[in-house]
């Protein structure tokens, strides 16, 4: 059997008398589109941080494959492929946004210490860049400064940015927050676009978008697992009914 | 050329763009030669712009680039100074060597101190950065055995350059001396901006918090960044060591290190040649309004510093690039 593609065991994380992650066990299989849902405060981003490592764990382990991940710092955790995104864009607003995504190359390719040569030597750098953008549709706008284009194509840049360091594993964290609905559609379109061996976990809170795009969903109140399976199974059970469709539940 | 013309569709093109040569910078460059010709009587201030000018330069580069403010970096320009003073002292007097070991041993310095500096921001940076330089202006005050204490660094005999020019009262010999360091450190610290990790150190200072994200070792970038800058800081205070053929502790004092944050904020920081243009600015303004009035001097640097810092936040050559878009875009 294929190792799944990132695991945690038994995570803790509390800040002083607030526990905001206890027993935190999931499995995310290669390839799989999964959703992370729970009411505000429920540890979503935490859970994010923790596995990334901006954030260390009291308890528990995090493996990528089958790495014991848990020690390593977040650029590490990067290099090996867990990758995430920001719900508050985390960008470089006075970089555009080809200089932003192919300083992510140049990263990844291990090249971004070198300072005799010169950016425009790396080519092939420079074009992978460039195609990361187009295939999200940021070719036309990509010699602007980051904080000159429009919300939406910013909250794509977040995503090239990732996809720049060529993840395994992607944690997006509520991508399409404070996209106007008809667009955060077609952001999620792109994200479903995504090659299918690269893994995915999303925090959404739109249901409609929830069930349209997981494969698989994750409920998590006060700091744990409620519950998790397929898209069918959560909108059956009465109790994620009771502490999260029922009081969040978007027609 | 630039993005204002019709959208480029190769990004190629665009990225050569911005690291071509500009005419206005050629002209630049050009124009350094003028005090030969138009005031020779003027060349030891000239070749005292030009040490200002590399000692800003050195500053921009974890300033303006990479965000790290310091308020010490007379700590690495006195380092410098002394390590080429004490050399040529020592009966080791050939410039070129010299300058190498000033630089090599401020280099060392920046290294050994930048395990120190990257691990604090803000405030905290500023009064590590103060503090380190606090302790080598104590430093070479008490050990007047080798620094010369209070009175100076005396004594220092320069062997002609090349074995060749001598160093002479007018100046001819420094300023050109200082000028081609200043010029040849120039053409490393823009190769250095336009390269990768030019690039890196921007994303540093647009956003530190995004840099572990896509799998940057921040810190690690810091660190050599810092270490290169006090580098050239040392190859200017050396340069001043030998040109003037003498160290005052002054090098590296609190006033030297505020100063020349100053000339990098009035020119404009992050931007290669704001270093240059506000060592100038400081420099004639300084010369010419304490012949005037000596006293009165910073009066009129405290009028200059607000008003650039209130009306042009990217200080004078911000403000003129803002300025030529605008003229442009009408």
């Amino acid at each position: 059997m294929i190792a799944p593609a990132l695991t945690t065991r038994g995570l803790d994380k509390s800040f002083g008398s607030l526990v905001v992650a206890q027993g935190i066990a999931l499995s995310l299989p290669v390839g799989a589109r999964y959703a992370l849902i729970g009411p505000n405060g429920a540890g979503k981003t935490t859970l994010i941080n923790l596995m990334t490592g901006m954030l260390r764990p009291n308890g528990g382990q995090i493996y990528l494959g089958d790495e014991d991940i848990t020690p390593l710092a977040p650029e590490a955790r990067v290099k090996r492929g867990l990758v995430r995104t920001f719900q508050i864009n985390t960008l470089f607003p006075h970089l555009n946004a080809l200089e932003a995504v192919t300083l992510a190359v140049c990263e990844r390719r291990g090249v971004a210490g070198t300072w005799w040569r010169r950016l425009t030597g790396y080519k092939d750098a420079v074009d992978e860049a460039y195609a990361v953008l187009a295939s999200l549709m940021l070719a036309d706008v990509c010699y602007r400064p980051t904080h000159e284009l429009a919300y939406g194509q910013q909250r794509l840049v977040e995503i090239a940015l990732a996809l720049a360091t060529r993840p395994k594993v992607l944690l997006l964290d509520e991508p399409a927050a404070g996209v106007p609905r008809d667009e955060s559609a077609q952001l999620f379109a792109a994200i479903a676009g995504l090659p299918a061996d690269i893994t995915v976990l999303f925090i959404e809170h739109d249901m409609n978008l929830v069930f349209r795009f997981a494969s698989h969903i994750i409920v998590m109140v006060g700091g744990r697992i409620l519950l998790e399976g397929s898209p069918s199974q959560i909108a059956a059970d009465a109790r994620v009914r009771e502490v999260y469709l029922g009081t969040r539940h978007h027609g | 050329m630039d993005a204002k013309s019709p959208p480029i569709a190769d990004p190629h093109a665009f990225l050569a763009a911005q690291v071509r040569w500009r005419p206005i910078e050629i002209a630049f460059w050009l124009a350094t030669l003028l005090p030969f010709v138009l005031s020779p009587s003027y060349l030891v201030l000239a070749s005292h712009v030009a040490i200002a000018a590399l000692f800003a330069l050195s500053l921009d580069l974890i300033l303006g680039y990479a965000g790290i403010i310091s308020l010490g970096h007379a700590a690495f320009f006195g380092f410098g100074a002394y390590t080429a003073g004490i050399l040529a002292k020592a009966g080791w007097g050939e410039p070129l060597s010299g300058l190498a070991g000033g630089a090599c041993a401020a280099l060392l310095l920046g290294y050994v101190t930048s395990f120190i500096v990257t691990r604090v921001s803000h405030l905290s940076l500023i009064m590590v950065t103060l503090g380190i330089c606090l302790l080598f202006y104590e430093g070479a005050n008490r050990m007047g055995w080798l620094t010369g204490g209070d009175d100076g660094l005396q004594g220092v005999v320069m062997w002609p350059l090349l074995g060749r020019f001598d160093f002479d009262l007018y100046g001819y010999v420094a300023y050109a001396y200082a000028l081609v360091a200043l010029f040849v450190s120039f053409l490393a610290v823009r190769r250095l901006i336009h390269s990768p990790f030019g690039l890196s150190l921007r994303g540093i200072r647009e956003n530190v918090r995004r840099m572990p994200a896509i799998g940057a070792p921040t810190r690690r970038r810091l660190r050599t960044a810092y270490t290169i800058s006090a580098g050239f800081a040392g190859l200017a205070g050396a340069l001043l060591a030998q040109t003037s053929q003498f160290v005052a502790l002054e090098v590296l004092s609190f006033q030297r290190s505020a100063e020349i944050l100053v000339m990098l904020v009035l020119g404009g920081a992050g931007r290669l040649y704001g270093g240059l243009v506000g060592a100038i600015i400081f420099m004639v303004a300084r010369d010419q309004l304490a012949d005037m009035n000596p006293q009165y001097w910073y009066f009129w640097l405290g009028l200059l510093l607000i008003t650039v810092v209130m009306f042009l936040p990217n200080g004078i050559l911000g403000g003129l690039a803002q300025l030529l878009a605008r003229w442009r875009a009408s």
